[in-house]
């Protein structure tokens, strides 16, 4: 059973380990997230904004020529057609109707590779909210227009100069910003990481991914549930949301697909659940890649969102209670991948979801299944990465 | 519990009380010792010794930068305490350990207590350790080897959080002066003031020091009329970083405080 327990816990990971600075914060969130988001008013507003602002439902398309390739169905989730190309938005626009209803004047975001970024700046900007975004000073180098696309949309864009410059401590950065910054600020967590309640809220707001899911495979297939679910996972959040209504329900392989870099073994990497040990970074107990002395490692992947040394709490406990598989795909395989999917089904996907389409040629399956694939994002901020490949 | 130096020194020196934080392993690995007997002699109270760790969440850009060197200098928990067992017999100062709970919990937390009494380590300062958690899996263990340990509040903690802190904090309280991370340089301001009142006036079980943001004598002795006394780190970080003569300039910086 997958679920959450009175102290944000899935099974042995979660919590909130914070400074007791950002307590008050903290039980300000836990004590009113559900309730405002149980609201009708909440309600009529989240839905209303991903339909005619998202652009949901997301289409669930039979890839065609995918599936006789890999003989067996596919189903491609599309969110990479919503506005602003990735999955992430679902999130903010969540997350801002949140905030405004707590009084809050100020959001304040981290970002790697700058989707959450930019899917925080868009929606500051149809708000009129303030948007500080904080982003590693060398992600700022190598993700350029993401960088503009922020100030563009009205964002302050502030480098992480600490550490490794990138996802990690953009994430620090913004947690120390909202310590000096309590009462007037909501932080937008991009992901399914950081204390308790930001994992299962954040999974909540993405879980409209596999609501749409049943209620499209019930159209096309008669049945609401598919065989295989996969997924990527950097902090997962798009898979949280690909899994959240398939969780308990023993059926579904919950397939999750790791970054594995240059490869597992290679010292450059970003499969945590192979690499990592529990440990505690951003405020959550989750299985981390780590020394001995218990300092974090810098992750590797050619594709920014999933360069993430942690992995959300409750995919740690998919992993540890085997009700998920986790599966790593190169950077080189994920490249092939995304040209794949481009030349057979004409949809050129983000290099973070490509990881997932490689996972069929390492995963196990019938001819008979039905396999949904969570396409999180478009390819059009990668493109200088497929280019810079070069081998299409 | 056995009485230990954290108590010893609240109990004979009501106020004007200093305490000195550094990384250990800054600015070079083996510092250690002579940072720890510069401050003794200079005539501070306690010395804070912070563990390098590679997220410092709470830490202003002064003290993450000191974490950063002291881990490329390849400063560990080991080493730390292999240097604290060498000269701990020669320092009669109050020590305490301020780090991040990831790598505590590596090097696993009933060793690491057992290894802290046999250092003669007095106290724990671990921002990110909740107090829940604190209570439930490891309250048993710091009372086992002898360890104070100290919980921050804010000026956002709520008066009944403050109250449930205080009973649950042995040593002092560490008091954060403002809405902020470390190293913070302000003046202090009315409403600081106002806060350091209020919670003067609850009448706590607790000593309070204060920290964050107090980094010279103006600023030490603003916050010694509202506490038993303060804590400076980044300004003390920032005299090493510079220092030519380490054991000098710390007598120096300290004596300009305690002036």
């Amino acid at each position: 059973m997958i679920k959450i327990d009175e102290n944000g816990f899935y099974g042995d990971f979660g919590g909130a380990y914070i400074p007791e600075m950002l307590y008050p914060n903290i039980e300000e969130l836990k004590e009113n997230y559900e309730q405002i988001m149980a609201s009708e008013s909440f309600k009529t507003e989240f839905d209303s904004l991903l339909k005619d602002y998202v652009g949901r439902p997301t289409p669930l398309f039979h890839a065609q020529r995918l599936s006789e390739k890999y003989g067996v169905k596919i189903y491609l989730k599309r969110e990479d057609l919503c506005h602003t190309g990735a999955h992430k938005i679902n999130n903010t626009v969540g997350q801002i109707i949140l905030a405004k209803r707590l009084n809050k004047k100020r959001i304040i975001a981290e970002t790697g590779a700058g989707q959450h970024g930019v899917a925080t700046a868009t929606v500051c900007a149809l708000m009129g909210m303030e948007c500080t975004v904080y982003m590693g000073a060398v992600d700022m180098e190598r993700q350029k227009p993401n960088v503009e696309r922020m100030r563009i949309l009205g964002a302050t864009v502030v480098p992480a100069n600490s550490g490794s410059k990138t996802l990690k401590d953009a994430t620090n950065e913004a947690m120390r910003q909202w310590i000096n910054n309590p009462v007037d600020t909501h932080y937008i967590i991009g992901s399914v990481v950081g204390p308790h309640p930001y994992p299962e809220m954040v999974a909540r707001f993405q879980s409209v991914i596999s609501a749409e899911i049943k209620a499209q495979l019930l159209e096309k297939e008669g049945r609401d549930s598919p065989d295989i679910v996969i997924a990527c996972v950097g902090g997962g959040s798009n898979a949280a949301g690909a899994f959240y209504h398939y969780y308990n329900d023993e059926k579904v392989r919950l397939v999750a697909v790791e970054a594995a870099g240059l490869g597992v073994t290679s010292g450059k990497s970003a499969a945590t659940t192979q690499l990592g040990k529990p440990g505690i970074l951003h405020g959550s107990k989750t299985l981390l890649m780590q020394t001995e002395d218990g300092q974090v490692v810098e992750p590797h992947s050619i594709s920014a969102g999933l360069d993430y040394p942690g992995i959300g709490p409750v995919h740690a406990h998919l992993f540890a209670s085997g009700r998920g598989e986790f599966l790593a795909v190169e950077d080189e395989d994920a490249m092939i991948a995304g040209i794949e999917l481009s030349r057979l089904e004409g949809i050129i996907p983000a290099i973070e979801s490509a990881h997932a389409l490689s996972a069929l040629n390492q995963l196990k399956y019938k001819a008979s299944d039905i396999i949904v694939i969570n396409l999180s994002g478009r390819g059009d901020k990668d493109l200088e990465t497929y280019i810079k490949w070069g081998n299409y | 519990m056995a009485m230990n130096r954290i108590e010893e020194l609240f109990k004979n020196k009501e106020g004007n009380i200093l305490s000195i934080y550094f990384t250990a392993g800054f600015p070079s690995l083996n510092d250690t010792m002579g940072i720890m007997e510069a401050i003794e002699e200079a005539g501070a109270d306690i010395i804070e010794i912070g563990i390098p760790y590679s997220d410092p969440v709470a830490d202003g850009p002064t003290i993450q930068e000191s974490n950063t060197v002291a881990l490329n200098n390849g400063m560990t928990l080991k080493i730390l305490f292999s240097q604290l067992a060498e000269l701990r017999g020669k320092l009669k100062i109050p020590v305490i350990l301020m780090g991040y709970l990831n790598p505590i919990v590596q090097y696993g937390m009933e060793e690491f207590c057992k290894k802290c009494e046999e250092v003669g380590v007095d106290g724990l300062i671990v921002p990110d350790l909740p107090m829940k958690q604190y209570l439930e899996s490891y309250k048993g263990l710091f009372e086992t080897y002898n360890l104070r340990n100290t919980f921050l509040i804010s000026p956002q903690t709520s008066p009944d959080r403050i109250r449930e802190i205080d009973r649950e904090t042995d040593g002092f309280i560490y008091m954060v002066s403002s809405a902020s991370i470390t190293g913070a340089k302000k003046d202090v301001t009315p409403e600081q003031i106002a806060y350091f009142e209020r919670v003067g006036d609850m009448g706590l079980k607790n000593p309070r020091l204060i920290g964050f943001g107090i980094s010279d004598k103006a600023s030490f002795s603003t916050a010694a009329k509202h506490a038993q006394g303060a804590i400076i780190g980044s300004a003390f970080i920032n005299v090493l970083r510079e220092a030519k003569e380490l054991k000098k300039e710390i007598n120096t910086f300290i004596k300009s405080i305690k002036a």
